[in-house]
């Protein structure tokens, strides 16, 4: 059993009325990660000397003075660099990286009372949606260990779903919080593009990325939410807006409003399961008071091609950084500096990330810029359109997280386009920069399926009102997968 | 033809400063290939007149005060470089 079962808010009581310290919920982390990551395989590195040594100052806070998430430990995904803590991207180009700075999400995690127990797993520099393109290892999914936990935060899914920890903070650039929270039955929230600072997010594509928190419970989202966001004169793509309290948008109240189900998120490629889940939860949303409607998203099939060429174009600018001077690995035996950075960057970087680096550099190289970087961005607009036309009439449009539950380790890892197909319900939010959330609604074969809700720019609470509405009148989020707790590793 | 021919991969990769093997360069051309074909659906869109976006929410002129700020302490900045000498970041002669 785990502590973790509980919300932030069961925490937060037991904390209260002491009958746990927040040293002995740190100590609950650790125990829990010893006895069940072995198997699992969420985390790459572990902050136990450091994270006890905070938790002991955090007890002596005096309870007025205590957040909603004070004392309570935290997972982060490993692309947002964290000083003092191993910061690899699954890479083996930054094996060894010792950050000298916070990222702003990270320090505001700590500004919070939060406790960083460690760093998570994820497919190397972003790219993926299984983790399996981790360089360091492959972790499974706490439902069927023989399947994958999605990706590309994995590490920050299975983690939570495994009960190691009751939050994390993943990175979604194309459905990198979203799928991998759905194939692991946990919320995860994709912000609106500019809510959180990507200051110390590990740059993959800059004008999609988004870190944002994956939990057990649809109210936690909304407290780690609220607790990272914000302006960061470091980021000037954050929106200087007000962040409002997210778990005060939590009414249980949806009555009247208007949901669109993207007809194109019920069609081909989507599969029965998933369809039918969906089904289901139109008829409970449609029983607290919500008016359901089709609605269509005509250019959903032209996300896909749009967003490769695009997120592989800004990587291969972004990835650029790497080139063995500065930071990271160096291969040895270099005779010139033309050598270094060739031979550091084929040893570095692995076979998904060269794919998309030479994908991205062939888009945007003379000659076929126009043809497929600037025809990819001009699509962008049409995607973006289908939303803003969309939202002129429903306050939420809802769908599918992914086409299919989980599917098993090794399946899928040879053949990039089945692979890719799996975000196509996720990656039009990013390409509009829209917030999105996927809440568990079902399973398939014992395997987690979820129901993505998509909102309008900024309009995060009203997309977390419909999640809790939802979560509330179902009981999908209360089951946890059974992992035997082993043998301490 | 070809979406990506064999030597265009070779070419990108040096663009990149990827060196890959000829055996490297047969499975890039390949896996780029599907990938490239697959990308080539969006010419079935009609764009004309539209607009690209570069962001996806747009923002113009951010503008802020010309503040000094105290940078980062330059030993703590070399931690991670893997050579350095004197505080200088170290590379190899670069002049023939």
């Amino acid at each position: 059993m785990t502590l973790f079962n509980h919300s932030a808010k069961e925490l937060q009581q037991l904390l209260h009325s002491k009958e746990v310290s927040v040293s002995e919920l740190t100590d609950e982390a650790f125990r829990r990660i010893g006895k069940v990551d072995g198997d699992v395989k969420a985390f790459l590195a572990l902050n136990e000397e450091q994270a006890k040594a905070r938790a002991a100052e955090l007890d002596n806070t005096p309870a007025d003075q205590r957040g909603p998430l004070h004392g309570l430990p935290v997972g982060v995904k490993d692309n947002i660099v964290t000083e003092g803590l191993e910061t690899t991207c699954a890479s083996r180009m930054l094996g060894g990286f010792d950050p000298i700075y916070h990222a702003t999400a990270a320090k505001k995690l700590d500004d919070a009372g939060l406790i960083t127990v460690g760093k998570v797993n994820m497919d190397e520099f972003a790219m993926g949606g299984s983790t399996e393109n981790s360089y360091y290892k492959k972790t499974a999914n706490p439902w069927n260990l023989d399947y994958v936990p999605g990706g590309s935060s994995g590490g920050s899914a299975a983690a939570v779903a495994a009960g190691e920890v009751p939050f994390t903070l993943g990175s979604d650039t194309g459905g990198s919080i979203r799928q991998p929270a759905a194939y692991c039955g946990v919320v995860g929230m994709k912000p609106t593009y500019g809510r959180v600072s990507r200051y110390g997010l590990v740059a993959f594509a800059s004008s999609l990325d988004q870190i944002g928190p994956i939990t057990r419970t649809v109210e936690d989202n909304a407290f780690l939410l609220s607790a990272i966001s914000g302006h960061d004169p470091y980021d000037s793509t954050s929106f200087d807006i007000d962040v409002p309290d997210f778990a005060s948008a939590l009414t249980g109240d949806i009555k009247g409003l208007k949901i669109g189900i993207a007809s194109e998120y019920l069609g081909e490629g989507v599969g029965e399961a998933s369809r039918n889940a969906v089904k289901d939860a139109i008829k409970v949303l449609e029983s607290l008071g919500a008016e359901v409607e089709e609605v269509s998203l005509p250019y959903t099939k032209y996300a896909l091609p749009a967003y490769y060429l695009l997120s592989s174009s800004e990587a291969s600018s972004n990835l650029a950084r790497f080139d063995g001077i500065r930071y990271g690995y160096r291969a040895e035996d270099a005779a010139n500096l033309e050598e270094i950075y060739k031979k550091t960057r084929s040893e570095g970087f692995g076979d998904e990330v060269k794919t998309r680096i030479m994908l991205g550099t062939f888009a945007l190289s003379s000659g076929f810029y126009d043809a497929y970087y600037k025809k990819a961005q001009k699509v962008r607009t049409l995607v973006r359109d289908d939303f803003t036309n969309a939202f002129e009439k429903y306050d939420v449009v809802i769908g599918p997280t992914s086409p299919t539950a989980a599917f098993k380790l090794g399946e899928q890892i040879d053949d990039p386009l089945t692979m890719y197909a799996n975000d196509i319900l996720t990656i039009p939010v990013n390409l509009a920069g829209v917030p999105a959330i996927s809440v568990p609604c079902g399973f398939d074969n014992g395997l987690p399926l979820g129901l993505q809700i998509i909102g309008r720019h900024f309009d995060e609470s009203t997309v977390y009102r419909v999640a809790h509405a939802f979560e509330q009148a179902t009981d999908f989020h209360k089951r946890m997968p059974e992992i035997r707790e082993g043998l301490e590793q | 033809m070809a979406a990506i021919t064999k030597d265009q991969v070779k070419h990108v990769a040096n663009l990149a400063r990827l060196a890959i093997t000829e055996e490297e360069a047969e499975h890039y051309t390949e896996k780029l290939a599907s990938i490239i074909e697959f990308a080539e659906q969006l010419n079935e869109v009609d764009t004309s007149g539209v607009a690209p976006t570069t962001h996806p929410v747009p923002l113009v002129n951010v503008l802020r005060k010309d503040e000094p700020a105290k940078g980062l302490d330059r030993d703590l900045m070399l931690k991670n470089v893997p050579e350095h000498e004197d505080g200088m970041v170290k590379v190899p002669s670069i002049l023939g």
